[in-house]
């Protein structure tokens, strides 16, 4: 049976479903991420001292991720374009930028959290740390989705570009939302728990 | 022609006509220019993030006010561009406006609980 509308938009919407079904899932997504950021001001505001990001936690190591992030963004809309233009392998060599950046990121964060737990910083140690695992991993985690989801686009998934051109597209448009908002995501983490 | 298929071919039309547009080698072009664009403001803006609330270590309550304004810009600039929201459909809109209102009741909460201690 052919799922309707995976290419053509609905004439009731104006969008093809996969792109209002990433939309209503971000959405989802962005209440579970405000509901984090609601307790970390719960917190502290609650809390009778709360250190300062900087005090605590690596500032260089967490702007060269930012970096990272920013970048790969980029190389999801070149990919995407790039789709678009009909030139496959750049396309595919930019999903290969962003699969790079995503695990540059992961090895950054392993680095980050390794040096924590070597001086025993631990989510129990205090509110600050338990709520910096827990933003961090969660955001980690969606960082981990991304790099499944690309890979299969760039590797046994992009089977689909010769066969339905325009499907694989709009698969990688709507990967590429998901992605966009992980790095949205991050740029509030960053300010919020390394800086201030 | 029923009226259905006749709905149909009109709408594959529309699509046709909306992908010849939408990957025209032209208006790509200018998209990829753009990208790059917000690229380096997106870097700027993270160094002046850093440079402000780090390098010149700012008093806690400015501190916030400069890293939320610049996240906003930079927020805006990703969701705007990358995510095309300056040219999306009105649904996806109605969507994130109801997400929005959701948001900002969960974060009242504290918002309040933080006024309350203030005074």
């Amino acid at each position: 049976m052919e799922i309707p509308y995976n290419v053509a938009p609905r004439p009731d919407t104006g969008l093809y479903n996969a792109k209002l079904g990433i939309w209503l899932f971000l959405a989802s997504e962005v209440m579970l991420f405000g509901a984090l950021f609601s307790s970390l001001i719960l917190l502290r505001s609650g809390a009778p001292s709360w250190p300062r990001g900087w005090e605590e936690l690596n500032v260089p190591l967490a702007t060269i991720n930012t970096f990272v992030l920013i970048f790969s963004s980029v190389a999801v809309v070149m990919a995407w374009a790039n789709f678009r233009l009909g030139q496959f392998s750049k396309g595919r060599i930019w999903l290969g930028v962003t699969l790079l950046c995503a695990a540059g990121f992961m090895v950054i964060k392993g680095f980050e959290y390794a040096h924590k737990f070597h001086l025993h910083h631990y989510p129990s140690t205090s509110n600050f740390f338990a709520i910096y695992f827990v933003m961090t991993g969660l955001h980690g985690l969606h960082v981990l989705g991304g790099v499944v989801v690309f890979g299969y686009f760039a590797g046994p998934g992009s089977k689909m570009y010769f066969s339905e051109r325009q499907r694989f597209i709009n698969r990688i448009e709507v990967a590429g939302l998901y992605w966009h908002f992980v790095d949205l995501v991050w740029i509030f983490l960053f300010p919020t728990l390394y800086l201030l | 022609m029923t009226d259905h298929s006749a709905h149909a071919a009109h709408g594959d039309e529309h699509l046709a006509a909306h992908d010849d547009h939408h990957n025209d080698p032209a208006s790509i072009a200018k998209e990829l220019k753009v990208y790059w664009l917000v690229f380096g403001g997106l870097a700027v803006l993270t160094g002046i993030t850093v440079g402000l609330c780090y390098g010149f270590d700012l008093p806690v309550h400015t501190a916030i006010i400069v890293a939320l304004i610049v996240a906003l810009l930079k927020g805006f600039l990703v969701a705007g561009f990358f995510m095309h929201l300056l040219n999306e459909k009105k649904l996806i809109f109605s969507i994130l406006g109801i997400t929005v209102f959701f948001f900002a009741v969960l974060l009242w909460g504290p918002w309040h609980h933080v006024y309350s201690l203030m005074k």
